[in-house]
């Protein structure tokens, strides 16, 4: 039996479309006052979600996110047969210590911001393969632990560059399975499900580690954008398709100045996106009132805004067709202290409105 | 190694985020840490006059000074009030005493929960370290400097 097929040099096409049975998202405090602060399934006031350490707070809500998808798609934690799961952690400790207490076979993924991406793309590709009938893609990304393990402690008294972006304290989990999401009509409706209509996955671009030689680690999207540019010129030219094919391009967390690069960047090969282009790290905060700078990033930010805001907007037909694109700057500190440069990889989703 | 070509491409790539990048008004940005830091300074001159009017000799007075505008710090550090100070102070926060003591206090805070000795002990100077480990080596350096001045005669 043949699934899917293999398009250009990096894309899958399903033939089967992978349907995506739940998502839930869980936020902190200032995430819970932005734009999309009616959508999330739970905003937690307490920074350290009950927790003593701020990677415990991370795990701890990246569990209860995967507990809610499982929850809103009517399963339990023994139907899902495997888990793709990242953070932003040395080690991607917060996924495995919050995932290790559900007892679920267990991947974990470092992909930086892209995780979300990267583990969407696989679980899917586990589903269209018959490899596992649900299966749960999550990923989170805390303020806290972030700027711990890149940059300062957050006591410290500094001024942020007008470029850089303000991590998302948030987790967004979803569930892909073979059989469509429960209907209205049954116990455990999933809400990801309005009558006939549901979200799929199509297809993935897989992306390439893009390095422009850039070293500025606090001008992220200056980082990732080369690196979105390349994977959705790749995905256009894989599918043949053109942007108006996409009611939306949504990037992971570029920010302003990412999502101006990324613009200038496709124009220069004849690619002209900025009808259909947003940006979760501009969706997710309002930059002038919650004094975010350049915009919102982390793995949790595009993961987040996924499971509350755009997947919910395919399931009701607002968007036919979209292509969630997290994008990733690739560095540790030990890298950037050695003066590495911080290239950037983005891998491509396309989220399809279907009609049973 | 990168070629010619990449490095000129590089080159021209980072001049082009430069370019659109939006920066914090300069002027502005040292008004600010002008006032902060005037401010942290005025505030230092202060104590040392009302040790001084108590009768505390020069040294004595001064001790006071660092002693209290170190306390100040490490107490709105751990308030969480510092970081707005230096968010709007910038350097006028973090040069005066006050920074010295608020990236200690910050460390010994963040790394509380890795231990006494690996956390605390190992990380509680990761911003103070190199401030303390150059400082002491310029003075070592301005010491040789007077000593041999000294030897030619030029200093007393």
């Amino acid at each position: 039996m043949k699934y899917g097929n293999i398009l250009g040099s990096s894309s899958i096409a399903f033939d089967q479309p992978v349907y995506i049975e739940s998502s839930a998202s869980i936020v902190g405090k200032k995430e819970g006052e932005g734009p999309l602060k009616d959508k999330f399934d739970m905003i937690c006031q307490d920074p350290m979600f009950g927790t003593d350490t701020w990677e415990a707070a991370e795990s701890s809500m990246q569990k209860e996110a995967a507990s809610l998808a499982i929850g809103k798609a009517g399963l339990t934690p023994r139907d899902i047969r495997m888990v793709f799961a990242g953070d932003l952690l040395a080690q991607t400790v917060a996924s495995s210590f919050g995932i290790a207490e559900m007892g679920i076979p267990f991947y974990g993924l470092y992909g930086a911001c892209s995780t979300m991406g990267e583990s969407l793309s696989l679980g899917a590709m586990a589903v269209a393969a018959g490899y596992g009938e649900h299966i749960l893609c999550a990923t989170s990304s805390h303020f806290a632990s972030a700027e711990k393990e890149f940059r300062y402690p957050l006591g410290y008294g500094n001024q942020r560059p007008l470029s850089a972006t303000w991590t998302v304290t948030g987790s967004g989990a979803c569930i892909l399975g073979a059989l469509p999401p429960r209907d209205e009509d049954t116990p455990n409706a999933s809400p990801l499900r309005k009558g006939g209509g549901c979200a799929v996955i199509t297809g993935v671009t897989t992306g390439r580690v893009v390095d422009f030689g850039f070293r500025d680690s606090l001008n992220m999207g200056g980082c990732m954008a080369p690196a979105a540019c390349d994977t959705i010129w790749q995905n256009l030219s894989d599918f043949h398709r053109t942007p108006s094919d996409y009611d939306a391009i949504v990037t992971g967390d570029l920010g302003l100045v990412g999502q101006k690069i990324l613009l200038d960047l496709l124009k220069e090969k004849s690619v002209d996106i900025s009808a259909v282009h947003q940006d979760c790290g501009l969706i997710i905060f309002d930059n002038e009132t919650q004094d975010t700078h350049s915009g919102g990033s982390g793995c949790g930010c595009s993961a987040a805004v996924l499971a509350s805001h755009l997947l919910p907007g395919v399931v009701s037909g607002k968007w036919n067709r979209i292509l969630f694109v997290p994008t990733g700057a690739m560095l540790s500190k030990t890298s950037y202290n050695e003066g590495a440069s911080v290239p950037g990889v983005a891998h491509a989703v396309v989220i399809e409105h279907k009609e049973l | 190694m990168p070629s010619k070509e990449q490095l000129q491409k590089q080159k021209q790539y980072e001049k082009y985020v430069k370019e659109i990048t939006p920066t914090h008004n300069l002027a502005l940005n040292m008004a600010k840490a002008f006032l902060t830091g005037g401010l942290i300074c005025v505030l230092g001159q202060w104590i040392l006059n009302t040790a001084a009017g108590f009768g505390a000799d020069k040294e004595t007075a001064g001790s006071w000074c660092s002693l209290i505008l170190i306390f100040l710090s490490v107490l709105l550090t751990g308030l969480n009030l510092y970081p707005k100070i230096g968010k709007f102070g910038g350097a006028g926060g973090l040069v005066p005493i006050t920074g010295f003591a608020n990236s200690v206090a910050a460390s010994a805070i963040e790394f509380q929960s890795e231990g006494q000795v690996f956390g605390i002990g190992c990380k509680i100077f990761t911003i103070a370290g190199p401030v303390i480990l150059y400082g002491i080596l310029s003075s070592w350096v301005l010491g040789i400097i007077y000593y041999i001045l000294k030897l030619l005669g030029v200093a007393s």
